[in-house]
């Protein structure tokens, strides 16, 4: 069967095999030689070695500046956003009159774009700042409070029902048992509970993890880095080193490699810790 | 004694049953509030955001109407629907082949594709960004059909991972049968092996079509801002991130209207979201 199947290579690999060329393939590799390279468009390209990455590292680039805050966001934002779904998943999971209502609404904002979103929390927060005659990009702690806010909205819902497979998936009788033995409910949730929905949590921290640090439609929307790019996160400062600035397309280039080779070792570790966890069950 | 902690839990249902509807009421509140502020004419919602619209303030469907002549929001709507559907049905089909064919065919060439799909996924789009927008001008691709082959090309990481997995659990001798009965490949594929792998098409149509239909940046830089082809993210961008006096009425109205579909389409496939939702964040 494999060499009948074979001779239709052109049909079945063929037409994905061009998109992903076009999108991927093809620019990730220029990408990387790029990252080298000053250059204004594509096809002048002149190699300087190092000398993007040197620039990107620089105090003005405000790249450095960029990683730290969206590493402070990022751990806020995985401890917030999973305490308030795991919350959430134990209190559907008590089996409560409407628990599915609940879930529907919890969960719907996790479907709407990016931008819309932003805009949305923009005009409400500014609406509260105007009380107090402010907007958000005046000052940096706003920016960077709204965009968590923004976040646990968005994403308590979709960890919640994650939360919500893994607590479903505890037996009744561990729990039983332990009650029987006389444990309190917090020892119950901390000894037995916790430890058998361990797998559910790495996908969840890790899920948070990414989306946090990747984020770029919402810092966009939402203040766009003001107040003098305080609140812009590492994908906007890439963004507008590429378009914003004429002539550093390459530093913007060797950015984009620094980010890439971050969220690729987030992945890795991620790999590691779920393939070890799996073992050991 | 058994009666009391009976009564206990009783109370602390109710107790939490009120904590939820609290909590309901705060994670519906964002999308009330435009709502509400979309019916206001513009020059009273910055005033008292907060407040219902009343007979001086109310202006009926004025903000809407404003909205759709600004922006084109309706046009971008169109496009949206149509980049959206045929991209998701591009990557269905062909994703779906290639998952099948370098799961059954073990050769060299189908497991460098493999890995190359799966390192995809890890990539994060600022990489490709400037790159990608080149060539696609050079190949012509600034189009809705240049579009949805840049989707396919960018959905293939995911979808492929999560159809080779699939096909994995397929027993051969399906496949073997239909042979032996005379079919070809491509007929064994159609008739036999696709209708199996239906429930995976469904999450993996869910999660791009999500993915797709909320994205801005591939759009906002492919198709960009001066043509016809806008989708309704790079509208709102547009609308709300051109200086001068914005019309704060026409952008509640036009978020209002970008909201709509996405919550009508949840409300009737909620199930399968969810479900889609939730496999995608596992296996991915």
């Amino acid at each position: 069967m494999q060499k009948t199947l074979k001779k239709y290579l052109v049909i079945f690999t063929v037409p994905t095999l061009i998109a992903f060329s076009f999108a991927f393939i093809i620019p990730f590799v220029m990408g990387l030689y790029l990252s080298f390279c000053e250059f204004a468009t594509v096809k002048n390209a002149k190699f300087v070695g190092l000398q993007n990455y040197i620039t990107a590292f620089s105090g003005n680039q405000k790249f450095l500046s960029a990683l730290l805050f969206t590493t402070a966001f990022t751990v806020v934002g995985i401890i917030t956003i999973n305490i308030f779904a795991f919350g959430i998943a134990l209190l559907l999971t008590k089996k409560i009159k409407g628990t599915n209502i609940f879930r529907t609404v919890f969960f719907m904002p996790n479907l709407i774009g990016g931008i819309v979103l932003g805009y949305t929390w923009q005009q409400m927060i500014n609406a509260v700042l105007l009380k107090y005659e402010t907007t958000i990009v005046t000052n940096a702690k706003f920016g960077f409070w709204g965009l968590v806010l923004l976040m646990n909205w968005q994403m308590i819902g979709y960890m919640m029902i994650i939360y919500i497979a893994g607590l479903q998936n505890v037996p009744t009788e561990l729990t039983e048992a332990a009650k029987i033995d006389g444990a309190t409910s917090w020892q119950t949730l901390t000894k037995v509970t916790i430890p058998m929905v361990m797998p559910s949590i790495t996908i969840c921290m890790f899920l948070t993890l990414s989306n946090c640090f990747k984020l770029f439609d919402q810092n966009k929307a939402l203040t766009n880095g003001a107040p003098m790019n305080k609140t812009e996160m590492l994908a906007l400062n890439i963004y507008n080193t590429f378009y914003g600035k004429p002539g550093f397309e390459g530093v913007g280039q060797a950015k984009a490699v620094v980010f890439f080779l971050i969220v690729a070792g987030i992945a890795l570790l991620q790999l590691r810790l779920t393939r070890s966890k799996e073992v050991e069950q | 004694m058994r009666t009391k902690e009976h009564s206990n839990k009783k109370l602390g249902n109710v107790v939490i049953f009120c904590f939820l509807c609290v909590l309901t009421v705060v994670f519906l509140y964002p999308l009330f509030f435009i709502l509400n502020n979309s019916f206001k004419g513009k020059f009273f919602i910055s005033a008292d955001p907060f407040s219902l619209p009343n007979a001086e303030t109310f202006v009926g469907g004025t903000n809407y109407i404003n909205g759709l002549m600004k922006t084109g929001l309706f046009s971008a709507i169109g496009w949206s629907f149509f980049i959206t559907i045929v991209s998701v049905v591009l990557i269905i089909l062909f994703t779906s082949m290639t998952a099948y064919y370098i799961t059954r065919v073990k050769s060299k060439y189908s497991s460098i594709l493999y890995y190359m799909f799966t390192f995809s996924m890890i990539v994060p789009f600022q990489m490709v960004m400037f790159t990608m927008t080149s060539l696609a001008d050079t190949f012509h691709l600034r189009t809705p059909w240049g579009m949805c082959i840049l989707y396919l090309g960018f959905g293939a990481g995911l979808s492929v991972f999560m159809f080779s997995g699939f096909v994995k659990s397929i027993p051969l001798e399906i496949e073997e049968a239909a042979m032996i009965d005379g079919c070809n490949p491509l007929q064994t594929y159609f008739g036999v092996v696709f209708p199996i792998l239906k429930p995976t098409a469904i999450t993996v149509a869910i999660l791009n079509a999500m993915w797709v239909w909320n994205d801005f940046l591939l759009p906002y830089l492919v198709i960009g801002i001066s043509t016809d082809y806008k989708t309704i993210p790079v509208v709102v961008q547009m609308l709300v991130g051109s200086n001068g006096n914005k019309d704060m009425g026409a952008l509640m109205a036009m978020l209002v209207l970008s909201i709509i579909p996405i919550v009508i389409f949840y409300l009737t496939c909620q199930k399968y979201i969810i479900e889609g939702m939730v496999a995608g964040a596992v296996k991915g």
